[in-house]
Protein backbone atom coordinates (compact mmCIF):
# COMPACT_ATOMS: atom_id res chain seq x y z
CA UNK A 1 0.00 0.00 0.00
CA UNK A 2 1.30 3.46 -0.96
CA UNK A 3 2.13 5.32 2.00
CA UNK A 4 -0.06 8.52 0.80
CA UNK A 5 -3.73 5.90 0.85
CA UNK A 6 -2.47 4.70 4.04
CA UNK A 7 -1.38 7.76 5.72
CA UNK A 8 -4.72 9.54 4.36
CA UNK A 9 -7.08 6.91 6.32
CA UNK A 10 -5.38 7.64 9.74
CA UNK A 11 -7.31 9.78 12.06
CA UNK A 12 -10.61 7.07 11.18
CA UNK A 13 -8.75 3.70 11.43
CA UNK A 14 -6.35 4.68 14.27
CA UNK A 15 -7.96 7.26 16.41
CA UNK A 16 -11.79 6.29 15.24
CA UNK A 17 -12.54 10.18 14.27
CA UNK A 18 -15.36 10.38 11.68
CA UNK A 19 -18.32 12.80 10.75
CA UNK A 20 -22.09 13.42 11.96
CA UNK A 21 -24.67 15.21 10.12
CA UNK A 22 -24.89 18.56 11.32
CA UNK A 23 -29.11 18.66 10.53
CA UNK A 24 -30.02 15.06 11.12
CA UNK A 25 -27.39 14.05 13.71
CA UNK A 26 -26.95 10.42 11.78
CA UNK A 27 -23.32 9.34 12.14
CA UNK A 28 -21.21 8.36 9.32
CA UNK A 29 -18.22 5.53 9.21
CA UNK A 30 -16.61 5.51 7.24
CA UNK A 31 -17.23 9.42 6.53
CA UNK A 32 -19.78 10.30 3.32
CA UNK A 33 -20.13 13.45 0.87
CA UNK A 34 -24.00 13.30 1.71
CA UNK A 35 -25.82 12.25 4.35
CA UNK A 36 -27.24 8.94 3.23
CA UNK A 37 -30.42 9.86 5.77
CA UNK A 38 -31.58 13.83 4.93
CA UNK A 39 -29.19 14.08 1.77
CA UNK A 40 -27.18 17.18 4.14
CA UNK A 41 -23.58 18.07 3.16
CA UNK A 42 -22.93 19.86 6.30
CA UNK A 43 -20.91 17.39 8.83
CA UNK A 44 -19.27 18.18 12.05
CA UNK A 45 -16.24 16.29 12.92
CA UNK A 46 -17.34 13.35 15.82
CA UNK A 47 -15.59 10.98 17.67
CA UNK A 48 -16.55 7.16 17.99
CA UNK A 49 -16.70 5.72 21.26
CA UNK A 50 -14.35 2.96 22.08
CA UNK A 51 -16.63 0.12 23.45
CA UNK A 52 -19.21 -1.79 22.07
CA UNK A 53 -20.37 -5.38 21.75
CA UNK A 54 -19.94 -7.80 19.22
CA UNK A 55 -22.52 -8.43 16.55
CA UNK A 56 -21.29 -11.09 14.58
CA UNK A 57 -17.49 -12.66 13.54
CA UNK A 58 -15.54 -15.08 11.58
CA UNK A 59 -12.69 -17.10 12.01
CA UNK A 60 -10.71 -16.68 8.13
CA UNK A 61 -8.49 -19.54 7.51
CA UNK A 62 -8.03 -19.31 3.96
CA UNK A 63 -6.64 -15.22 4.09
CA UNK A 64 -6.39 -13.14 0.98
CA UNK A 65 -3.05 -11.59 -0.08
CA UNK A 66 -1.11 -9.95 2.16
CA UNK A 67 -2.81 -12.02 5.08
CA UNK A 68 -1.22 -15.39 4.53
CA UNK A 69 1.05 -15.51 7.97
CA UNK A 70 -1.88 -14.15 10.29
CA UNK A 71 -4.19 -16.92 9.62
CA UNK A 72 -6.26 -18.18 11.45
CA UNK A 73 -7.35 -14.92 12.55
CA UNK A 74 -10.94 -13.23 13.49
CA UNK A 75 -13.30 -10.82 12.03
CA UNK A 76 -15.75 -9.31 13.43
CA UNK A 77 -18.40 -6.55 13.43
CA UNK A 78 -18.59 -4.73 16.50
CA UNK A 79 -22.19 -1.85 17.73
CA UNK A 80 -20.17 1.03 19.25
CA UNK A 81 -22.19 2.09 22.55
CA UNK A 82 -23.40 5.00 20.29
CA UNK A 83 -25.28 2.31 17.72
CA UNK A 84 -22.28 2.84 15.31
CA UNK A 85 -21.48 -0.26 13.69
CA UNK A 86 -18.37 -1.41 12.49
CA UNK A 87 -15.61 -3.80 11.52
CA UNK A 88 -12.24 -4.70 12.46
CA UNK A 89 -10.54 -7.27 13.40
CA UNK A 90 -10.62 -8.85 17.03
CA UNK A 91 -7.52 -9.24 19.01
CA UNK A 92 -6.25 -10.84 22.14
CA UNK A 93 -8.36 -13.32 22.23
CA UNK A 94 -8.34 -17.24 20.89
CA UNK A 95 -11.41 -18.01 18.08
CA UNK A 96 -12.90 -20.36 20.59
CA UNK A 97 -13.18 -17.83 23.62
CA UNK A 98 -15.00 -15.30 21.38
CA UNK A 99 -18.72 -15.25 21.66
CA UNK A 100 -21.62 -12.78 19.90
CA UNK A 101 -23.15 -9.94 22.49
CA UNK A 102 -19.54 -10.08 24.11
CA UNK A 103 -18.30 -6.62 25.44
CA UNK A 104 -15.48 -5.49 23.26
CA UNK A 105 -12.66 -1.73 23.45
CA UNK A 106 -10.47 -0.63 21.18
CA UNK A 107 -6.98 -1.70 21.01
CA UNK A 108 -4.35 -0.08 18.92
CA UNK A 109 -2.50 -3.11 16.95
CA UNK A 110 -0.79 -3.77 13.94
CA UNK A 111 -2.58 -4.91 10.93
CA UNK A 112 0.07 -5.89 8.29
CA UNK A 113 3.34 -5.50 6.89
CA UNK A 114 3.85 -4.71 3.53
CA UNK A 115 7.10 -6.82 2.52
CA UNK A 116 10.40 -6.57 4.19
CA UNK A 117 10.51 -2.80 3.16
CA UNK A 118 7.63 -1.62 2.73
CA UNK A 119 5.16 0.24 5.44
CA UNK A 120 3.74 -1.16 8.52
CA UNK A 121 -0.05 -0.72 9.11
CA UNK A 122 -2.08 0.01 11.96
CA UNK A 123 -5.47 0.22 13.22
CA UNK A 124 -7.73 0.09 15.88
CA UNK A 125 -9.10 -3.74 16.53
CA UNK A 126 -11.07 -4.63 19.17
CA UNK A 127 -10.41 -6.99 22.38
CA UNK A 128 -12.69 -7.90 25.18
CA UNK A 129 -13.16 -6.06 28.01
CA UNK A 130 -11.90 -7.88 31.43
CA UNK A 131 -13.51 -7.00 33.88
CA UNK B 1 -39.19 3.65 -24.86
CA UNK B 2 -39.17 0.64 -27.03
CA UNK B 3 -40.04 -2.90 -25.89
CA UNK B 4 -37.18 -5.21 -26.19
CA UNK B 5 -36.77 -8.88 -27.04
CA UNK B 6 -34.04 -11.14 -26.35
CA UNK B 7 -33.72 -13.08 -29.70
CA UNK B 8 -30.43 -15.12 -29.04
CA UNK B 9 -27.90 -16.75 -26.42
CA UNK B 10 -24.63 -18.51 -26.62
CA UNK B 11 -22.79 -20.08 -23.10
CA UNK B 12 -19.54 -22.18 -22.98
CA UNK B 13 -19.59 -24.86 -19.82
CA UNK B 14 -18.63 -23.22 -16.66
CA UNK B 15 -15.20 -25.02 -16.21
CA UNK B 16 -11.45 -24.53 -14.85
CA UNK B 17 -10.75 -23.83 -18.96
CA UNK B 18 -7.34 -23.93 -18.89
CA UNK B 19 -6.71 -23.93 -22.73
CA UNK B 20 -8.58 -21.03 -23.48
CA UNK B 21 -8.17 -17.15 -23.16
CA UNK B 22 -10.61 -14.55 -21.96
CA UNK B 23 -11.24 -13.43 -25.41
CA UNK B 24 -11.58 -17.19 -26.73
CA UNK B 25 -14.05 -18.16 -24.03
CA UNK B 26 -16.63 -14.92 -25.30
CA UNK B 27 -15.73 -15.82 -28.11
CA UNK B 28 -17.02 -18.70 -28.49
CA UNK B 29 -20.67 -17.73 -26.45
CA UNK B 30 -20.45 -14.60 -29.15
CA UNK B 31 -20.11 -16.95 -32.14
CA UNK B 32 -23.15 -19.06 -30.75
CA UNK B 33 -25.48 -15.99 -30.16
CA UNK B 34 -24.70 -15.24 -33.66
CA UNK B 35 -25.48 -18.66 -35.07
CA UNK B 36 -28.74 -18.57 -33.68
CA UNK B 37 -30.25 -15.35 -34.95
CA UNK B 38 -28.92 -15.54 -38.74
CA UNK B 39 -25.60 -13.18 -37.63
CA UNK B 40 -27.04 -9.53 -37.66
CA UNK B 41 -24.97 -6.36 -37.68
CA UNK B 42 -24.04 -6.11 -34.26
CA UNK B 43 -24.57 -2.08 -33.22
CA UNK B 44 -22.85 -2.37 -30.15
CA UNK B 45 -21.49 -4.82 -27.58
CA UNK B 46 -21.88 -3.99 -23.68
CA UNK B 47 -19.89 -6.88 -21.89
CA UNK B 48 -19.60 -7.62 -18.12
CA UNK B 49 -16.10 -8.53 -16.75
CA UNK B 50 -15.08 -8.15 -12.75
CA UNK B 51 -11.43 -9.37 -12.71
CA UNK B 52 -9.34 -8.99 -16.41
CA UNK B 53 -7.34 -6.19 -15.34
CA UNK B 54 -6.12 -8.36 -11.80
CA UNK B 55 -6.12 -11.45 -12.98
CA UNK B 56 -5.51 -11.49 -17.00
CA UNK B 57 -3.44 -8.07 -17.30
CA UNK B 58 -6.60 -6.79 -19.51
CA UNK B 59 -8.52 -3.85 -19.54
CA UNK B 60 -10.49 -2.20 -22.57
CA UNK B 61 -12.05 -5.40 -22.81
CA UNK B 62 -14.96 -3.79 -24.76
CA UNK B 63 -12.31 -3.28 -27.59
CA UNK B 64 -10.67 -6.10 -27.46
CA UNK B 65 -14.07 -8.16 -28.00
CA UNK B 66 -15.38 -6.05 -30.18
CA UNK B 67 -12.04 -6.96 -32.45
CA UNK B 68 -12.04 -10.60 -31.95
CA UNK B 69 -15.43 -10.78 -32.78
CA UNK B 70 -15.19 -8.80 -35.93
CA UNK B 71 -17.66 -5.87 -34.29
CA UNK B 72 -14.83 -3.18 -35.29
CA UNK B 73 -15.85 -0.01 -35.68
CA UNK B 74 -18.96 -0.41 -34.11
CA UNK B 75 -19.28 0.92 -30.35
CA UNK B 76 -17.70 -1.35 -27.17
CA UNK B 77 -17.70 -1.43 -23.69
CA UNK B 78 -17.10 -3.22 -20.52
CA UNK B 79 -19.70 -3.00 -17.69
CA UNK B 80 -17.97 -3.37 -13.71
CA UNK B 81 -20.43 -4.19 -11.31
CA UNK B 82 -18.21 -6.95 -9.06
CA UNK B 83 -20.25 -10.29 -9.44
CA UNK B 84 -23.45 -8.35 -10.99
CA UNK B 85 -21.20 -7.34 -13.85
CA UNK B 86 -23.58 -9.33 -16.03
CA UNK B 87 -26.86 -7.68 -14.84
CA UNK B 88 -25.30 -4.53 -14.82
CA UNK B 89 -23.97 -4.80 -18.05
CA UNK B 90 -27.37 -6.50 -19.44
CA UNK B 91 -29.29 -3.24 -18.05
CA UNK B 92 -26.75 -0.89 -20.11
CA UNK B 93 -27.99 -3.18 -23.47
CA UNK B 94 -31.50 -3.26 -22.44
CA UNK B 95 -31.41 0.22 -21.86
CA UNK B 96 -29.32 1.67 -24.50
CA UNK B 97 -31.89 -0.74 -27.33
CA UNK B 98 -35.23 0.59 -25.52
CA UNK B 99 -34.06 4.22 -25.77
CA UNK B 100 -33.79 3.71 -29.94
CA UNK B 101 -30.05 4.25 -29.29
CA UNK B 102 -28.79 1.13 -30.96
CA UNK B 103 -30.47 -1.36 -32.52
CA UNK B 104 -29.44 -4.55 -32.30
CA UNK B 105 -26.68 -4.81 -29.30
CA UNK B 106 -24.99 -8.43 -27.91
CA UNK B 107 -24.72 -8.14 -24.30
CA UNK B 108 -23.05 -10.66 -21.91
CA UNK B 109 -20.26 -11.67 -19.47
CA UNK B 110 -16.65 -13.37 -19.61
CA UNK B 111 -14.24 -14.49 -16.75
CA UNK B 112 -11.08 -15.91 -16.53
CA UNK B 113 -10.64 -16.98 -12.76
CA UNK B 114 -8.11 -19.42 -13.38
CA UNK B 115 -5.19 -17.10 -15.10
CA UNK B 116 -4.94 -16.21 -11.21
CA UNK B 117 -2.22 -17.20 -8.78
CA UNK B 118 -2.25 -17.94 -5.34
CA UNK B 119 -4.36 -15.96 -3.36
CA UNK B 120 -4.47 -12.85 -6.05
CA UNK B 121 -7.93 -14.69 -6.99
CA UNK B 122 -9.26 -14.57 -3.43
CA UNK B 123 -8.01 -10.87 -3.39
CA UNK B 124 -8.99 -9.37 -6.47
CA UNK B 125 -12.82 -11.38 -5.81
CA UNK B 126 -12.39 -9.47 -2.16
CA UNK B 127 -12.52 -6.24 -4.28
CA UNK B 128 -15.98 -6.38 -4.59
CA UNK B 129 -16.20 -4.84 -0.56
CA UNK B 130 -14.59 -1.35 0.99
CA UNK B 131 -11.06 -1.54 0.24
CA UNK B 132 -10.35 0.42 3.00
CA UNK B 133 -12.52 -0.58 5.43
CA UNK B 134 -13.45 -4.17 5.14
CA UNK B 135 -10.85 -5.18 3.15
CA UNK B 136 -8.05 -3.17 4.98
CA UNK B 137 -8.40 -5.82 8.17
CA UNK B 138 -7.95 -8.59 6.38
CA UNK B 139 -11.57 -9.31 5.13
CA UNK B 140 -12.42 -11.50 2.37
CA UNK B 141 -15.68 -11.99 0.52
CA UNK B 142 -16.56 -15.44 2.17
CA UNK B 143 -15.54 -13.75 5.41
CA UNK B 144 -18.15 -10.75 5.01
CA UNK B 145 -20.34 -13.44 4.29
CA UNK B 146 -19.71 -15.94 7.06
CA UNK B 147 -20.60 -12.80 9.23
CA UNK B 148 -23.99 -12.60 8.10
CA UNK B 149 -24.66 -16.21 7.47
CA UNK B 150 -24.11 -16.39 11.48
CA UNK B 151 -25.73 -13.66 12.05
CA UNK B 152 -28.81 -15.12 10.74
CA UNK B 153 -28.68 -18.55 12.45
CA UNK B 154 -28.52 -16.52 15.78
CA UNK B 155 -31.35 -14.22 14.82
CA UNK B 156 -33.75 -16.77 13.48
CA UNK B 157 -32.27 -19.99 16.03
CA UNK B 158 -31.75 -21.95 11.80
CA UNK B 159 -29.42 -24.72 12.34
CA UNK B 160 -26.36 -25.10 10.56
CA UNK B 161 -27.74 -27.89 8.48
CA UNK B 162 -30.67 -26.14 7.17
CA UNK B 163 -28.06 -24.40 4.70
CA UNK B 164 -26.66 -27.55 3.77
CA UNK B 165 -29.54 -28.75 2.93
CA UNK B 166 -29.82 -25.67 -0.14
CA UNK B 167 -26.51 -26.72 -1.77
CA UNK B 168 -27.87 -30.33 -1.79
CA UNK B 169 -30.94 -29.06 -4.03
CA UNK B 170 -28.62 -26.87 -5.67
CA UNK B 171 -26.19 -29.74 -6.48
CA UNK B 172 -29.58 -32.16 -7.80
CA UNK B 173 -30.79 -29.48 -9.92
CA UNK B 174 -27.25 -28.82 -11.70
CA UNK B 175 -26.60 -32.61 -11.94
CA UNK B 176 -29.60 -32.03 -15.38
CA UNK B 177 -27.24 -29.44 -16.43
CA UNK B 178 -24.94 -29.82 -19.69
CA UNK B 179 -23.13 -26.47 -18.70
CA UNK B 180 -22.51 -26.80 -14.95
CA UNK B 181 -19.07 -27.05 -13.66
CA UNK B 182 -20.21 -29.37 -10.60
CA UNK B 183 -23.03 -31.55 -12.17
CA UNK B 184 -22.71 -33.92 -9.44
CA UNK B 185 -25.12 -34.52 -6.50
CA UNK B 186 -24.04 -34.19 -2.98
CA UNK B 187 -25.16 -35.07 0.27
CA UNK B 188 -25.76 -32.83 3.30
CA UNK B 189 -22.49 -34.34 5.18
CA UNK B 190 -20.44 -33.38 1.82
CA UNK B 191 -21.19 -29.56 3.24
CA UNK B 192 -21.14 -30.12 7.02
CA UNK B 193 -17.38 -32.41 6.39
CA UNK B 194 -15.88 -30.38 3.50
CA UNK B 195 -13.08 -27.78 4.86
CA UNK B 196 -14.13 -24.56 6.92
CA UNK B 197 -13.17 -21.46 5.03
CA UNK B 198 -14.69 -19.04 7.25
CA UNK B 199 -17.07 -20.19 9.99
CA UNK B 200 -19.41 -21.22 9.50
CA UNK B 201 -18.95 -21.38 5.50
CA UNK B 202 -17.43 -24.50 4.70
CA UNK B 203 -16.19 -25.11 0.94
CA UNK B 204 -19.25 -26.51 -0.14
CA UNK B 205 -21.35 -23.24 0.70
CA UNK B 206 -19.76 -21.41 -1.46
CA UNK B 207 -19.81 -21.26 -5.01
CA UNK B 208 -16.71 -22.51 -7.02
CA UNK B 209 -14.10 -20.82 -9.25
CA UNK B 210 -14.61 -21.30 -12.40
CA UNK B 211 -14.05 -19.50 -16.13
CA UNK B 212 -17.42 -18.98 -18.39
CA UNK B 213 -18.92 -16.53 -21.01
CA UNK B 214 -22.20 -16.05 -22.18
CA UNK B 215 -23.70 -14.12 -24.52
CA UNK B 216 -27.04 -12.41 -25.36
CA UNK B 217 -28.36 -10.52 -28.62
CA UNK B 218 -31.16 -7.97 -27.64
CA UNK B 219 -32.96 -5.74 -30.60
CA UNK B 220 -36.29 -3.94 -30.63
CA UNK B 221 -39.17 -6.65 -29.89
CA UNK B 222 -40.97 -5.58 -33.14
CA UNK B 223 -38.21 -6.87 -34.96
CA UNK B 224 -37.60 -9.79 -33.25
CA UNK B 225 -39.24 -12.08 -35.95
CA UNK B 226 -36.67 -10.97 -38.42
CA UNK B 227 -33.87 -12.71 -36.73
CA UNK B 228 -35.70 -15.17 -35.00
CA UNK B 229 -38.58 -17.45 -34.57
CA UNK B 230 -37.69 -18.29 -30.70
CA UNK B 231 -37.42 -14.54 -28.35
CA UNK B 232 -38.60 -13.71 -25.04
CA UNK B 233 -39.49 -10.22 -23.90
CA UNK B 234 -37.70 -8.02 -21.24
CA UNK B 235 -40.79 -7.61 -19.89
CA UNK B 236 -39.38 -6.30 -16.17
CA UNK B 237 -35.74 -4.69 -15.25
CA UNK B 238 -34.16 -2.76 -12.45
CA UNK B 239 -30.68 -2.11 -10.72
CA UNK B 240 -30.30 -1.35 -6.92
CA UNK B 241 -27.90 -0.14 -4.64
CA UNK B 242 -26.71 -0.58 -1.09
CA UNK B 243 -24.03 0.67 1.07
CA UNK B 244 -20.68 -0.58 0.10
CA UNK B 245 -19.58 -2.21 3.24
CA UNK B 246 -21.87 -4.16 5.56
CA UNK B 247 -22.00 -2.49 8.56
CA UNK B 248 -23.01 0.59 7.63
CA UNK B 249 -26.43 -1.21 6.47
CA UNK B 250 -29.64 -0.59 8.19
CA UNK B 251 -29.71 -5.06 9.12
CA UNK B 252 -27.73 -7.49 8.09
CA UNK B 253 -30.96 -9.36 7.37
CA UNK B 254 -31.89 -8.61 3.79
CA UNK B 255 -29.99 -7.38 0.87
CA UNK B 256 -31.96 -3.75 0.82
CA UNK B 257 -30.80 -3.76 -2.96
CA UNK B 258 -32.70 -7.00 -3.91
CA UNK B 259 -35.62 -5.69 -2.55
CA UNK B 260 -35.52 -2.05 -3.86
CA UNK B 261 -34.99 -3.69 -7.70
CA UNK B 262 -37.23 -6.94 -7.43
CA UNK B 263 -39.75 -3.99 -6.14
CA UNK B 264 -39.19 -1.93 -9.19
CA UNK B 265 -39.13 -4.64 -12.00
CA UNK B 266 -41.88 -6.50 -10.78
CA UNK B 267 -43.97 -3.15 -11.07
CA UNK B 268 -42.68 -2.46 -14.51
CA UNK B 269 -43.91 -5.98 -15.26
CA UNK B 270 -46.92 -5.90 -13.29
CA UNK B 271 -46.51 -8.99 -11.45
CA UNK B 272 -45.89 -10.19 -8.34
CA UNK B 273 -43.78 -12.94 -6.72
CA UNK B 274 -46.41 -15.46 -7.01
CA UNK B 275 -46.41 -15.25 -10.95
CA UNK B 276 -42.79 -15.93 -11.37
CA UNK B 277 -42.55 -19.80 -12.76
CA UNK B 278 -38.82 -19.55 -12.83
CA UNK B 279 -35.88 -17.64 -11.34
CA UNK B 280 -32.39 -18.07 -11.24
CA UNK B 281 -31.23 -16.22 -8.07
CA UNK B 282 -27.41 -15.39 -6.74
CA UNK B 283 -26.26 -17.47 -4.41
CA UNK B 284 -22.76 -16.94 -4.29
CA UNK B 285 -22.78 -18.51 -0.78
CA UNK B 286 -25.84 -20.82 0.26
CA UNK B 287 -26.63 -17.73 2.80
CA UNK B 288 -27.23 -15.38 0.43
CA UNK B 289 -29.31 -18.03 -1.80
CA UNK B 290 -31.54 -17.87 1.26
CA UNK B 291 -31.30 -14.11 1.66
CA UNK B 292 -32.27 -13.94 -2.25
CA UNK B 293 -35.54 -16.43 -1.57
CA UNK B 294 -36.59 -13.81 1.00
CA UNK B 295 -35.39 -10.80 -0.40
CA UNK B 296 -37.60 -11.61 -3.82
CA UNK B 297 -40.84 -12.29 -1.35
CA UNK B 298 -40.38 -16.23 -2.40
CA UNK B 299 -40.92 -17.20 1.54
CA UNK B 300 -41.57 -15.64 4.84
CA UNK B 301 -37.96 -14.78 6.41
CA UNK B 302 -36.99 -17.18 8.55
CA UNK B 303 -38.72 -20.34 7.57
CA UNK B 304 -36.67 -21.51 4.30
CA UNK B 305 -35.89 -24.59 5.03
CA UNK B 306 -39.56 -26.29 5.71
CA UNK B 307 -40.72 -24.80 2.84
CA UNK B 308 -37.61 -26.05 0.46
CA UNK B 309 -37.75 -29.63 2.10
CA UNK B 310 -41.66 -29.57 0.87
CA UNK B 311 -40.17 -28.58 -2.45
CA UNK B 312 -41.31 -25.10 -2.94
CA UNK B 313 -38.53 -23.92 -4.48
CA UNK B 314 -39.03 -26.94 -7.51
CA UNK B 315 -41.05 -27.36 -10.42
CA UNK B 316 -44.94 -27.41 -9.27
CA UNK B 317 -43.71 -25.86 -6.30
CA UNK B 318 -43.68 -21.84 -5.29
CA UNK B 319 -41.59 -21.45 -7.85
CA UNK B 320 -38.90 -23.26 -9.76
CA UNK B 321 -35.46 -21.67 -7.84
CA UNK B 322 -32.19 -22.36 -10.19
CA UNK B 323 -32.91 -25.24 -12.28
CA UNK B 324 -29.42 -24.66 -13.65
CA UNK B 325 -27.82 -25.77 -10.24
CA UNK B 326 -27.03 -22.12 -9.43
CA UNK B 327 -23.87 -19.99 -9.24
CA UNK B 328 -23.19 -23.33 -6.65
CA UNK B 329 -23.54 -25.94 -9.10
CA UNK B 330 -23.51 -24.27 -11.98
CA UNK B 331 -21.02 -22.00 -11.26
CA UNK B 332 -19.96 -18.70 -11.12
CA UNK B 333 -17.82 -17.11 -13.20
CA UNK B 334 -18.48 -13.67 -11.58
CA UNK B 335 -18.83 -10.89 -14.36
CA UNK B 336 -20.72 -13.94 -16.68
CA UNK B 337 -22.97 -15.26 -13.76
CA UNK B 338 -26.09 -12.32 -14.87
CA UNK B 339 -25.59 -13.09 -18.61
CA UNK B 340 -25.71 -17.25 -17.68
CA UNK B 341 -28.99 -16.65 -15.72
CA UNK B 342 -30.43 -15.02 -17.83
CA UNK B 343 -29.46 -17.01 -21.02
CA UNK B 344 -30.40 -19.85 -18.74
CA UNK B 345 -34.62 -18.28 -18.29
CA UNK B 346 -34.12 -17.97 -22.41
CA UNK B 347 -33.97 -21.66 -22.42
CA UNK B 348 -36.62 -22.30 -20.09
CA UNK B 349 -38.89 -19.78 -21.97
CA UNK B 350 -38.82 -21.01 -25.14
CA UNK B 351 -38.87 -24.71 -24.03
CA UNK B 352 -35.35 -25.66 -24.71
CA UNK B 353 -33.76 -26.24 -21.49
CA UNK B 354 -33.79 -30.00 -21.85
CA UNK B 355 -33.82 -31.71 -18.61
CA UNK B 356 -33.46 -28.69 -16.60
CA UNK B 357 -36.94 -27.97 -18.40
CA UNK B 358 -39.84 -26.44 -16.17
CA UNK B 359 -43.10 -27.23 -17.24
CA UNK B 360 -44.99 -24.38 -18.99
CA UNK B 361 -42.65 -21.88 -17.80
CA UNK B 362 -44.01 -18.85 -19.19
CA UNK B 363 -42.35 -16.20 -16.41
CA UNK B 364 -38.56 -15.87 -15.39
CA UNK B 365 -36.57 -13.83 -13.03
CA UNK B 366 -33.08 -13.37 -12.83
CA UNK B 367 -31.34 -11.58 -10.00
CA UNK B 368 -27.90 -10.96 -9.62
CA UNK B 369 -26.01 -9.34 -7.16
CA UNK B 370 -22.97 -7.16 -6.92
CA UNK B 371 -20.31 -7.64 -4.09
CA UNK B 372 -22.13 -8.39 -0.91
CA UNK B 373 -25.43 -7.14 -1.39
CA UNK B 374 -24.31 -3.62 -2.33
CA UNK B 375 -25.82 -4.03 -6.07
CA UNK B 376 -28.13 -6.13 -7.53
CA UNK B 377 -30.13 -5.95 -10.86
CA UNK B 378 -33.54 -7.95 -11.49
CA UNK B 379 -34.43 -8.55 -14.89
CA UNK B 380 -37.95 -10.04 -15.29
CA UNK B 381 -38.73 -12.19 -18.65
CA UNK B 382 -41.87 -13.25 -20.18
CA UNK B 383 -42.70 -15.94 -22.95
CA UNK B 384 -43.80 -14.11 -25.85
ZN1 LIG C 1 -28.51 13.79 7.83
Amino acid sequence: MSVPRYWREIPRRTRLETVKCSECGTVAYPPRARCGKCGSSNFENYRLPEKGRLVTFTIVRNPPKGFEKMPPYIIGVVRLEDGTIITSQLTDVEPEDVSVGMEVEAAFRKVVEDGDSGIIQYAIKFRPVVK
Amino acid sequence: MRKVAIIGTGMTKVDKHWRKSLKELFGEAGIAALNQTGSPAIDCLIVGNMCASDLSDQNNIGALLADYLGFVPNTAYRVEAACGSGGAAFLAAYSAVASGMYDVVMTGGVEKLTDGVGGNTTLSLGKAADAEYELFYGSSFVSLNAMIMRYYMDHYGVPREAFADFAVLMHRNGSRNPFAQLPFEIKRETVLNSDMISDPITLFDCAPVGDGAAALILCPLEDAKKYSDDFVEVAGISGATDTINIASRESLLSFRSTVTAADRAYRMAHISPADIDVAEIHDTFTITGVLSLEDLGFCERGKFHKMMMNGAFEPGGVVAVNPSGGLKSRGHPVGATGAYQIAELFLQLTGRAGKMQVPDASIGLAQNIGGSGSSTYVTVLRRV
